[in-house]
C-alpha cells in the first residue's frame, strides 16, 4: 500500500468514526419534561419494599365491607373463589396434582396485593377504590389467609413488613438460565 | 437406519431418509411444487363438475368482477379461518385468550388479524393523539412522549415470533387434549415488527444504566405491568409501532407496545404508557402469582424469560384428515427465543428414526421458521413427530423428559416434542408417545 493510499484509508477510518459517534449522540429528543405532579398521578407501581405506598390505612373488618360490595360477586364468599380466582386457602397443595395458587398459598409479596387491587380491581371499575379501601381489602384478604391478625392495620409502614408464607419457595431463573 | 428401495413405479425416485418413507427433503424442491395440488391434503369440497370445468367457461369470466376496496379482506370462501379456542374468564369478555389457527396457514408470517391474543382486561380503545408514554424513575430527565413524537424516531424492523408463556398448556394435562394444532399451540404468531429502539429513549432520559430493571406498564384496564431486565431493555428491546407494515392492531397494543424478542409474550407489554427505571424488580401480579413456573417439588421458577426451542408439525394435524396412501408434504413451524433454528428433524415412526427437514429461507433468529418434508404414507397407522435444535445447541425435549424435569403443574413454557398419531383411516390425533 502506498503512502498516499494509506493516508486516504486512515482519513476514511477517522471520518467513519466521527460519523458513528455523532450519530450515536444525536437523537430526536422529542420528549418533554415530566413534572413531579404528572409522575405522581401515573406512578402506581409498588415494589416489595413499599416505596410509593400512599397515605391511608385499613383493617380486615373494614375490608370485609368493601369485599362484600365490590369483590364477592366474582371471587366468592370470603375469597373462596367462583366464578373467578380463588383468593384464600390452598396451603399445602402446591406439590399435589391440583395445586391451588392463592394469595395465601402462593403469592410471595403482600405489596403485590395492594398494587394489583388498586390498578385492576374491581374488574369493571379499575382504579375506582380509595387508598383506604385498597388497604382494607388487602388487610381482609391477608387476614382470611391467616397471615395477619383481625386487629392488624395495613398502611404504608406495616404492609411491606408482612411476611408471605410462600416467600422462600421462589427460585430466580434470571440472570441464571433455567 | 435401514435403506429401502422405493417401488419401481415410484415416479419420484429418492432414497428414503428414515423409516416410514420419509423422503429426501430436497424431493419437492427438485421436482417442483405442482405435485402438491394433486397429492396434498384435501380439506375443501370438490367443486361441482358443471360450469367451471373445461370445456365450459366459468361464470366469473363472463362479467366484470368486484370493484376496488379501501381495505382488503380474505376471500369469503376462507371465512372459516379464524382465531380459535377463544376463551374468556367467567363474567368477562376480554380477559383470556385466542389462538392462531396454525393448521390453516403456511409460510412464516401470521396475518395480523389472526395473531393470537392474550388480554388481561380487554382491548382498550386508545386515541393515539391522547396517548402518552412516560419514562421516569432512576433517570436524570423524566420525559413524556406523544405517539406523534415516537413516529419521528429512527426505527428498526425485524421478523419476530411472539409466544405466550402459557402456550400449549393443555399438554401438561394427564391425557392428550383432543384439540387442533392451533387450539393447543396457537399462542405463537410471527410478524414483521417495526419501531423505535428503547435504548434511544432511555438514553435521552438519562437513565441510570447501572439500575438493573425497568418496569413496563400498559394503558389497558388491568394496567398490566412487568419488570424487564435493563440488559434486555438496552439490547434489542424496541417500541413497536407497526406490525406487518401497518400500524399495530388494537389487540396487539395500538398505538405502541413494548417488544422483547424471544421473551415470553406477556413481557412485551401492549398499549405501553409507562417505563420506570427501578433498582429492583417490582414483583407485579403477572410476574409472581402468574407467569411463574411451579415445579413438582412445590417451588416455583421466577423470571423464566426466553421461550425455549420448539417445533410442531402443522400439516397434517388433527382435523386435517389424510385422503389415503400416497405422497404428502409434512409442514411445520420451529422457533427458539434463544436464537435461530439450526435444524428440524422429522420422524414418521414415532421417534425411532429421524430425517432432517428442509428449512425454508429466511431462517431468522427469534422468528418462526417453516420446515417441510416429503413423506410417502403407506396407509398404516404411525406417529409423526418433529424435533427442533437451535443455534445454541438446545434441542427440544420429549414430553417425558420435560415432565421429569419440571412436573405437570408448571402451566408455562411447554416446549416438548409433539406427537401426532395417524390412524389407518387418515385421521390425525394428538397423543403422548
Amino acid at each position: 500500500m502506498s503512502t498516499r493510499s494509506l493516508i486516504a484509508a486512515v482519513l476514511v477510518i477517522i471520518a467513519m468514526a466521527g460519523y458513528t459517534r455523532s450519530r450515536a449522540q444525536e437523537t430526536p429528543n422529542l420528549g418533554r419534561p415530566a413534572t413531579p405532579a404528572e409522575i405522581a398521578g401515573w406512578d402506581i407501581s409498588i415494589p416489595p419494599d413499599g416505596t410509593g405506598l400512599p397515605p391511608g390505612s385499613g383493617t380486615p373488618e373494614q375490608g370485609a365491607v368493601v369485599y362484600v360490595q365490590k369483590c364477592q360477586a366474582c371471587h366468592g364468599e370470603k375469597g373462596a373463589g367462583q366464578p373467578n380466582d380463588r383468593l384464600v386457602g390452598g396451603q399445602g397443595t402446591l406439590v399435589s396434582a391440583n395445586p391451588v395458587r392463592t394469595i395465601g398459598s402462593y403469592w410471595p409479596y403482600a405489596t403485590t396485593v395492594f398494587d394489583y387491587v388498586r390498578r385492576a380491581m374491581p374488574y369493571t371499575q379499575s382504579q375506582s377504590l380509595t387508598n383506604d379501601e385498597v388497604y382494607a381489602v388487602t388487610a381482609y384478604l391477608l387476614h382470611l389467609n391467616g397471615i395477619i391478625g383481625a386487629q392488624d392495620t395495613m398502611n404504608a409502614q406495616t404492609l411491606p413488613q408482612v411476611r408471605m408464607p410462600n416467600r422462600e419457595h421462589f427460585i430466580l431463573a434470571y440472570p441464571t438460565p433455567r | 437406519m435401514a435403506k429401502r428401495r422405493p417401488p419401481m413405479q415410484d415416479p419420484f425416485p429418492a432414497e428414503p431418509a428414515a423409516e416410514h418413507e420419509l423422503l429426501d427433503r430436497r424431493l419437492f424442491l427438485t421436482h417442483g411444487m405442482a405435485l402438491l395440488g394433486a397429492s396434498g391434503l384435501v380439506t375443501g369440497a370438490v367443486p361441482p363438475a358443471s360450469a367451471a370445468e373445461p370445456p365450459d367457461t366459468p361464470a366469473w369470466m363472463q362479467f366484470p368482477g368486484a370493484p376496488f376496496s379501501g381495505y382488503g379482506h380474505p376471500a369469503k370462501y376462507e371465512s372459516k379461518v379464524t382465531r380459535t379456542n377463544i376463551q374468556s374468564q367467567p363474567g368477562t369478555t376480554g380477559s383470556g385468550g385466542s389462538r392462531t389457527p396454525l393448521e390453516a396457514l403456511d409460510g412464516m408470517i401470521t396475518p395480523s388479524g389472526l395473531h393470537f391474543e392474550r388480554h388481561h382486561s380487554g382491548v382498550p380503545d386508545i386515541d393515539p393523539d391522547k396517548h402518552r408514554l412516560l419514562i421516569h424513575g432512576l433517570v436524570q430527565r423524566p420525559l413524556i412522549f406523544t405517539v406523534e413524537a415516537l413516529l419521528r424516531y429512527p426505527m428498526v424492523s425485524h421478523m419476530y415470533f411472539l409466544e405466550c408463556s402459557g402456550n400449549s398448556r393443555p399438554m401438561y394435562g394427564a391425557t392428550p387434549p383432543a384439540l387442533t394444532c392451533g387450539q393447543v399451540h396457537g399462542m405463537v404468531s410471527c410478524s414483521e415488527w417495526t419501531g423505535v429502539p428503547l435504548r434511544l429513549l432511555l438514553e435521552e432520559a438519562g437513565a441510570d444504566l447501572s439500575a438493573p430493571w425497568i418496569l413496563a406498564e400498559g394503558a389497558d384496564a388491568a394496567a398490566m405491568s412487568r419488570s424487564v431486565p435493563m440488559a434486555k431493555a438496552m439490547d434489542d428491546a424496541f417500541l413497536a409501532l407497526y406490525q406487518n407494515g401497518e400500524r399495530l392492531r388494537p389487540e396487539n397494543g395500538y398505538p405502541v407496545r413494548l417488544f422483547l424478542p424471544g421473551y415470553e409474550g406477556n413481557m412485551s407489554v401492549k398499549w405501553l404508557r409507562r417505563i420506570k427505571v427501578t433498582p429492583t424488580p417490582t414483583m407485579t401480579k403477572d410476574e409472581t402469582s402468574k407467569y411463574t413456573d411451579l415445579q413438582a417439588d412445590g417451588k416455583a421458577l421466577m423470571f423464566t424469560f426466553p421461550m425455549e426451542v420448539k417445533s410442531v408439525i402443522t400439516r397434517p394435524s388433527p382435523g386435517l384428515t389424510l385422503q389415503g396412501p400416497g405422497l404428502y408434504e409434512l409442514s411445520g413451524l420451529a422457533w427458539s427465543g434463544h436464537g435461530s433454528i439450526k435444524k428440524v428433524e422429522v420422524s414418521a415412526d414415532g421417534g425411532r428414526t429421524w430425517a432432517e427437514a428442509a428449512l425454508l429461507a429466511p431462517v431468522l433468529p427469534r422468528a418462526l421458521t417453516r420446515f417441510r418434508m416429503a413423506w410417502k404414507w403407506n396407509g398404516a397407522p404411525t406417529v409423526l413427530k418433529s424435533r427442533a435444535t437451535d443455534n445454541t445447541g438446545a434441542i427440544q425435549p420429549t414430553r417425558d423428559a420435560l415432565v421429569a424435569a419440571h412436573g405437570t403443574n408448571v402451566s408455562y413454557h411447554y416446549n416438548a416434542i409433539q406427537a401426532w398419531q395417524v390412524e389407518a383411516n387418515g385421521e390425525v390425533k394428538n397423543v403422548y408417545a
